[in-house]
């Protein structure tokens, strides 16, 4: 063997295995999800979104070449959880960006900690004040409540039912929608003429609805998540309560209808457009993403996808186009991100700018109602 | 206020009472016979559901014989439970016995959370779901069900604890445990006893309600301390008493919401449960030493 040679074979074999580690150095994404918890039925689709996504774009070679890597972390619905868990995603698994958390309480948590660690943070939950006043490393696929309240008012002030009563669920999604309920009403020209609030784990609400019966409202809003507006919606029914009845997008799902049976039908609510993808005229731009998500979602899962898991897959293709566009480092990412214009994902198109990182227009909820066990736009 | 709608809250308030009543007299059985509150009472009522929904699906059993499969499933758990985390303590001090039966609720709430998921389930009613008017107010068949079943109970309990051995020897140890047994009662059967009757109890309530209330692995929280409040006003007797303190809570509860505030139902109910154990820790109608069974 000659050994004047070994130092160059050595810097071969380095630098070929050095070169191959490069290549095949996936790109890190962080995910915080409450997977477990109270708000497990966010975090579950929206972890089961976010890997879906991720294998179908490793399957077809990556982006740019470079496969992705999710490192995904359970929060179980803790705001403390959540900030050592981010704090982890930057400094130990180096990520270059974080989707989630699951809900408004733990991502306002976990902004200081993205904001310190210069990484892009694209938050899964909906609270408006996560992007107002926008922060330069947080950005929100999900639709502002704001947003659902404008599409349920629209339509009473057209209809002509200017006095509403609201039954909201006393927890953050609850307490974030009655207040955009109250604040917007003015706007729109109604009155609230009941105010009432449930327990997330009541199991009967009859008597705040017999308080509203009591009442000359001409519509009763409900604002929750499953199984609470499942139970509502039967006791409207028992009370033979003939006022028109509308919900959140919180329910937006066929487990609502599964819930609530017979007494779903004639129910509205704002809904993002996953449930109606299939209804969709092929002109609407987000067709195409909306299509591919219920298809892909329903192969790997064998469930029926829900506007929860796409906001997961809106954020973790967000990601993927700034990459596409040529952002390989955190903050080339958040330039891309807040440059992206007309993206179609699940939740609606999105357009970023540096005046607003929610993204999202009034076009992102359509108004469904409940006919024959399947939901139906509203025309 | 109109009448109806008084009519409307009083019996929205006695038909969830009345589960109220059945869980309390959950807790109130295992309290007598061993010294123990129970905290796993409320995981049998969501067994109850979830079992008879797997009843319905799985084993397209129709729905007659899907709630005594499901109730017969929830008392071996209560069996189980019973043997293997009661029994093999040597000397049990009621601290350690609290603490197992917490840690046997979120074990099996966990359990129930893998089996079934975290979605919530429907129950289909036992006849149909027409509402029933009575005067200004409305109730669904499955409501008188549920009153009607309690009270099924209530009377069965009465006759096994006064008018059977193994009642009255039950009621023997609550009295006087050592006692019992010098006489010849084993003490240790009645416990396995006790836990018999009150998880039945409590899988009866979770079967009765689901179709109302809908099930998930985590409704036992909630019914099981709204069981214990009902158990505390009726000062912790297995008779008539928890029944009516459950019954109170119910329609308390229901006239608070309707009347005062929606915000404060729950409130209401550990409001009550706090004053009642600050100045009748005998219970509301305890004399001090009360029928205890």
């Amino acid at each position: 063997m000659n050994f004047k040679v070994m130092p160059f074979v050595m810097a071969a074999v380095t630098l070929l295995f050095s070169v191959n580690v490069f290549a095949a150095a996936p790109i890190r994404i962080g995910a915080l999800f409450a997977v477990t918890g109270p708000a497990a039925f966010l975090g579950e689709p929206e972890r089961n979104s976010a890997q879906m996504v991720v294998d179908e774009i490793n399957r077809t070679g990556g982006v740019k070449g470079q496969k992705l890597e999710l490192v995904v972390y359970d929060t179980s619905g803790d705001a403390t959880k959540a900030v050592q868990l981010a704090t982890k995603l930057i400094k130990d698994d180096k990520v270059v960006a974080i989707i989630g958390p699951s809900t408004t309480g733990e991502t306002m948590a976990v902004i200081p900690v993205a904001e310190r660690g210069h990484v892009p943070l694209i938050s899964c939950s909906a609270g408006s004040k996560i992007t107002d006043p926008v922060k330069r490393w947080v950005f929100k696929t999900a639709q502002n409540d704001s947003l659902a309240v404008g599409r349920i008012y629209e339509y009473l002030q057209k209809t002509g039912q200017t006095k509403v009563s609201i039954l909201t669920v006393s927890d953050g999604f609850g307490a974030s929608g009655r207040e955009q309920l109250k604040s917007q009403a003015a706007k729109y020209g109604i009155t609230i003429v009941s105010d009432d609030t449930y327990g997330p784990k009541d199991t009967d609400m009859t008597a705040q609805l017999t308080k509203m019966r009591g009442t000359n409202t001409q519509a009763i809003i409900c604002w929750g998540t499953n199984p609470g507006p499942a139970v509502i919606a039967k006791n409207v029914r028992q009370l033979g309560i003939k006022t028109p009845l509308f919900m959140s997008h919180g329910v937006s799902s066929k487990k609502f209808i599964e819930l609530a049976g017979d007494s779903a039908e004639g129910i509205k609510i704002p809904s993002g457009k996953v449930v109606v993808a299939d209804m969709l005229p092929a002109s609407d731009k987000q067709k195409k993403s909306l299509m591919a998500f219920v298809r892909d979602y329903k192969k790997h899962y064998s469930a029926e996808g829900d506007h929860f898991g796409g906001h997961a897959w809106d954020a973790i293709m967000l990601i993927r186009n700034a990459i596409n566009n040529g952002a390989g480092t955190a903050a080339a990412i958040r330039d891309q991100l807040e440059s992206t214009r007309g993206f179609a994902g699940i939740g609606g198109t999105f357009n970023y700018s540096p005046q607003d990182h929610a993204g999202l227009g009034k076009d992102a909820f359509v108004l469904v109602e409940v006919k024959n066990k399947d939901w139906m736009i509203v025309k | 206020m109109q009448f109806d709608q008084i009519l409307q809250y009083t019996l929205s308030g006695l038909s969830t009472g009345a589960i109220y009543a059945l869980i309390g007299i959950g807790f109130s059985i295992i309290y007598n016979a061993t010294g123990i509150i129970n905290f796993a009472q409320g995981e049998f009522v969501m067994l109850g559901g979830l079992l008879t929904l797997s009843c319905l699906n799985v084993l397209k059993l129709p729905l007659w014989a899907a709630i005594p499969c499901a109730i017969a499933v929830s008392t071996l758990v209560g069996i189980l439970f019973e043997r293997l985390a009661i029994r093999p303590l040597r000397h049990p001090t009621p601290i350690n016995l609290v603490i197992i039966t917490i840690g046997g609720s979120i074990l099996l709430r966990g359990l129930a959370m893998l089996v079934w998921g975290k979605d919530t389930h429907s129950v289909p009613p036992f006849s149909g779901d027409a509402p029933i008017a009575i005067g200004g107010a409305t109730i669904l068949p499955q409501h008188i069900w549920i009153l009607a079943i309690t009270l099924i109970i209530i009377f069965i309990n009465k006759i096994y604890f006064y008018h059977t051995i193994s009642g009255k020897a039950m009621r023997a140890c609550s009295y006087n445990r050592r006692a019992a047994g010098l006489v010849g009662i084993d003490v240790k059967r009645m416990v396995l006893f006790s836990f018999i009757i009150s998880s039945a109890m409590g899988a009866v309530a979770g079967i009765i309600v689901a179709p109302l209330t809908m099930t998930a692995y985590d409704v036992g929280i909630m019914l099981g301390l709204k069981g214990f409040c009902a158990a505390i006003i009726g000062g912790m007797s297995s008779g008539l008493s928890t029944v009516i303190g459950g019954l109170i809570l119910g329609v308390l509860e229901s006239l608070g919401a309707g009347l005062i505030s929606s915000g404060y139902k729950d409130a209401i109910a550990f409001i009550i449960l706090l004053l009642i154990l600050f100045f009748r820790p005998q219970g509301l109608f305890g004399k001090a030493d009360s029928e205890r069974v």
